[in-house]
This record gives C-alpha cells, structure tokens and sequence, in this order.
C-alpha cells in the first residue's frame, strides 16, 4: 500500500509500506476514504516533538471502511464506514472509565503522560496513521464509530479530532452565560473553539490571530469579534481596555507550539528547541484573563518545559483546564449538533488533495498558502 | 433575549442571533472537568479488567514510569542503528527528565542522516525539493521561492568564494 512517509523535519513524501496486519484480537483493519493534516501534525513536521522517527506515517483524524476486524471485535462488521477518534483507547482502565478517553493508560508504552495517539510519533505509542491507505486500529470496539447514513463522510473526518477539541476547549472553559471569552489561534480548532462558545452561551468572543483570511473565516462562520495581533501594540493591554479593565473571563489557548507573536518565543521555542514550543498564546491568555478566571488550553506543546508566567496565575487565582479531547465521550451530543444544524464541520475544508500530492498538501498548510484552512488528502478509491 | 453585560465595550455580535446559542450551557459547569466518576475508580492498577496483552514482535522501548507493558503497542519503525542506540539510552531516564528529551530529540536529528544514507545505499536519491513541497511553493508563493532561492545561492557563491581564495592562499 501507499503511504505518508516522514524523512525528517519539513520533507515527507509518499512511499510503499507493507499492508498492516492485526496484531491484537481487539485489532481492525480499515481503509482509509478521507485523512486530515491536523495543525498538530505540523508540530511533527516541524520536528518539534521527541522520538519522531523517520518511516512514520502520520495522520490521526481519518475515517474509512472496515476490512478486517480481530476475532474478539463485537461492535463492527466488515464494510461498516466509520470514523475514528484520534484516541487510542482501551475503554476498560482507570482513566478510560471516567470518561478520559485521552488519557488511556493501555495504549502507550513509550510515555504515562499522554495515551495513543494515531500517527503522532513514538511518544504517543509508535503506531502509523490514517494518511495511508490503509490503517491498523487498536480496540476497535471502543473508538471506532460507524457513520450515520445522513451524515457527508467530509463532517465525519472532522468528528476525529477538529470539532471535538474545539468543542472540548469551551467546555473545559466553563463559560457561563453572557462570559466573555477570547480565543488565541483562528486555525480549525480555534474557530471551532468559537463556534461552541456560544453553544455554551458566550456572550462575547474574540478571536486573535495573525492571518488576515483565516479571521475572516472565523468573523463569519464562528461568528466572532477578531483582531490581527500584529496590528496591535499589546494584545495583553488591548484585552483589558475592551473589558473595562478587567480581563476576559475565559482564555482558550487554540495554537501551541508553532505560535508566533513573540521573537524569542520563537527563537527559544520553535527553532532553538529550547522551550517545549513558543509559549506566546498561554502566555497572552494567563495575562488577559480576569482574576479568578478561566484559561482552557488545548494549544499541543511538547513534553520538555515552558517559559510562563506562573506566578500571574497564582496571584490572580486563574484555574488552569486542559487535556487532549476525549472524543468518544464527546460524539453522541456533537453528531447530534450536526445533524441539527448547529455545527457545520466541512465548511472548514479549503483543499482536497490526493494522497499522492502529501508533500505539497503539507507545505500549503504550514505555510498558509492558497487561503488554507482545512486540508483533507484523499487516497485513491476513497 | 436580554444577557448581562459583562463589559463596556459594545459586542459585535448579538448572540441572540446565533443558532443554538446556549443549548449546553450548563451552570454546574464551574468548575467541572473533568467530571470524576469515584463508583467507577478501580484503585489499584491490578485492579483493572485489563484487555488481552499484545506480545510484539518487534522491540518495543518503554517508559520506565510504566510498571507494566500497556496492553496493546504500536509497531512502526523499531529502533535501530546509532539512533536506535540513542533511543534505548534515553529510556534509562524517566519522562520528568531532560535527558530523556534531549536524547530522543538528538536521536531524531541522527535518524534524518541515516534515512539519507538508507535511500542512497538503497540506489534512490531522494527528491529532497519535491519532499518539501516545492511544487506547492513553485504553484502558490513563487515570490517567497524566488527569495529562498536568491538566499541559498547567495550563501552558496560566497561559499564558493571563499573556498577559491583558500585554495589560490
């Protein structure tokens, strides 16, 4: 089969990889029909995370068709059209039966601090992802969910990760009604995060980034109050004189690693390596929230460290929520929201791409050009 | 629908007009995640009703925070070589310390090189342009290409140069 295959930082290409097999009676074998690039791939592909070895196939939103399945798989039949979490999770575990579908302490040998994760390195387990054609899936039966017949298989890939995070970042965010709420990142999962802000009754959102067309998407689609922070002098300074001196009452942290704004953060964190990514966005929400609120974070940084400012967390009482999304516990009530009409996912995707073309699909995302928003490659027969 | 306002400057946007504006707001929500389920909390790890565990047949580096295998594994790219070395040296260290990090993170820079090595002992020379997206840049951002390619080869004529004059001295 045909496959993602990273070389090392900024170069991938497509090469033949041997079909996987199933390797765990839990195992199924599907065949992917659309991948995402996640703006969290590109922290791989920036080599910013440890232990990403060269041969991985990245690539942890997909969905596809079931091939095979493992001998103690229940809940899925060969020809089921599913999508799957970007969780790998074992259902049964400590953390995976409070609902901490992220957190699954069954699925990665390589680190306790994060579970599985699907094409995103050997610190989240070593196991290839879904930019291929085909793709093995550990516990079939817990993350895997078959498609509803209503629903376009382009809102269902977003359903793996995207919309999730997005909506998880407001959840975790604990707004309540009328709250203000900025947004730092107006990247797929920031625009998310400020569509489902008013699901939970914002009554404010404002959106920071640096990219004039992707504020524009979010001005509309979220719909959103948006500022480029290049434009303005201090974003910290800008957020407390548009809240009447106060602060936010909600921060989300929608980028992570890759963040700009800062030159040292920059320098220190995304090319020096030397911080576990630029800090910038955590950084900005710590000092922009009101006292006593709420910085959710969903921004990916790598394991090592960060420079912030801790102690403004301390002395203005802020409560600190973050966590990769918990798909699974989320899908019911999110499928139900696009079935409703309340969340349309697909509107994010920009560009279609064959699998053949990743190369190219990966430098038109980290570079953001073409207006690039959502990219979703697409292997032959999908 | 009348919201407090929490703040001085007007809201551009009317919330009022957004389609399911608050429908899961929920005022228990403060604070609340994660929800812990105590009935559900199965104490001791051995405690678990574990799934069955996968024996992989390719080596698998575990952190040594772990004080069992998890139950299944992923199998991609074992390690190997002088990276692969690298690799199993950081394992000795625990995920709370640098080495382990710095490790991994040199061993990933070696593993570049000899994936390099690998494709040209395998007779292929890698379209190194093409892995990096050339044709998109060539397609959507000729200016920035036209400035990366005046930059290298700027970087390399000088290089040239001065390798010249060394050699003339």
């Amino acid at each position: 089969m045909i496959a993602m295959d990273y070389r090392g930082p900024y170069r991938v290409r497509l090469s033949e990889k041997p079909m996987p097999r199933i390797l765990h009676p839990e195992d199924a074998i599907v065949r992917v029909t659309r991948s995402c690039i996640c703006g969290s791939d590109l922290h791989l592909y920036h080599g910013m995370v440890p232990d990403t070895r060269v041969g991985t196939t990245f690539g942890h939103e997909f969905c596809g068709i079931v091939e095979q399945v493992g001998p103690e798989v229940q809940n899925l039949k060969v020809g089921d059209h599913v999508l799957v979490p970007f969780n790998i999770a074992c259902g049964k575990c400590h953390f995976c039966q409070q609902g901490l579908f992220g957190n699954c302490h069954e699925s990665n040998a390589q680190a306790t601090a994060v579970g599985g994760i699907f094409g995103y390195s050997h610190t989240a387990g070593g196991y290839d992802g879904g930019q291929a054609e085909y793709v093995r899936v550990p516990y079939a039966d817990v993350g895997p969910t078959v498609i509803p017949d209503w629903m376009d298989p382009d809102d269902a890939v977003l359903l793996t990760d995207v919309v999730p995070t997005g909506y998880q970042a407001a959840e975790m965010a604990g707004i309540q009604k009328g709250d203000t709420v900025v947004i730092f990142g107006a990247g797929p999962v920031g625009i998310m995060a400020a569509r489902c802000a008013w699901l939970f009754g914002a009554g404010r959102v404002i959106v920071f980034d640096m990219y004039d067309y992707r504020l524009e998407f979010v001005r509309n689609y979220a719909p959103a109050e948006v500022y480029n922070f290049e434009e303005i002098d201090d974003v910290v300074v800008f957020m407390k004189k548009t809240t009447d001196g106060l602060g936010a009452d909600v921060a989300i942290d929608a980028v992570g690693g890759d963040a700009r704004g800062n030159f040292l953060h920059w320098l220190f964190g995304t090319k020096l390596k030397l911080e576990a990514g630029s800090a910038i966005p955590l950084h900005w929400a710590i000092n922009s929230v009101k006292k006593g609120g709420i910085v959710s974070i969903v921004g990916v940084y790598g394991p090592t460290g960060n420079v912030v400012p801790i102690g403004n967390v301390v002395n203005k009482g802020i409560t600190i929520r973050a966590n990769q999304a918990s798909v699974k516990r989320l899908l019911p009530r999110l499928i139900e929201h696009v079935r409703v009409g309340h969340i349309n996912p697909k509107a994010l995707i920009t560009h279609k791409v064959p699998l053949q073309d990743v190369a190219d699909a990966y430098h038109i995302f980290a570079g953001k050009l073409d207006g690039c928003i959502k990219p979703v490659l697409v292997p032959h027969g999908g | 629908m009348s919201l407090p306002t929490k703040t001085r400057s007007p809201r551009l946007v009317d919330p009022s007009t957004i389609v399911g504006w608050g429908v899961d707001a929920d005022p228990r929500n403060d604070p609340t995640y994660p929800i812990r389920d105590q009935s559900k909390d199965h104490g001791l790890t051995s405690a678990w009703d574990r799934p069955q565990v996968q024996h992989a047949q390719v080596e698998i580096l575990q952190s040594i925070e772990h004080i069992r295998q998890p139950a299944v594994v992923g199998t991609s790219v074992p390690p190997s070589g002088l990276s692969g070395m690298m690799r199993r040296l950081a394992f000795r260290w625990s995920e709370s310390n640098w080495m382990h990090w710095l490790m991994l993170m040199g061993a990933d820079r070696v593993n570049v090189v000899e994936g390099l090595v690998g494709d040209l002992a395998n007779g292929r020379i890698p379209n190194i342009p093409g892995e990096m997206g050339g044709g998109a840049e060539l397609a959507f951002n000729k200016r920035g290409l036209i400035k990366k390619t005046a930059l290298v080869s700027s970087v390399a004529g000088l290089a040239f140069v001065a390798w010249r004059r060394r050699q003339k001295n």
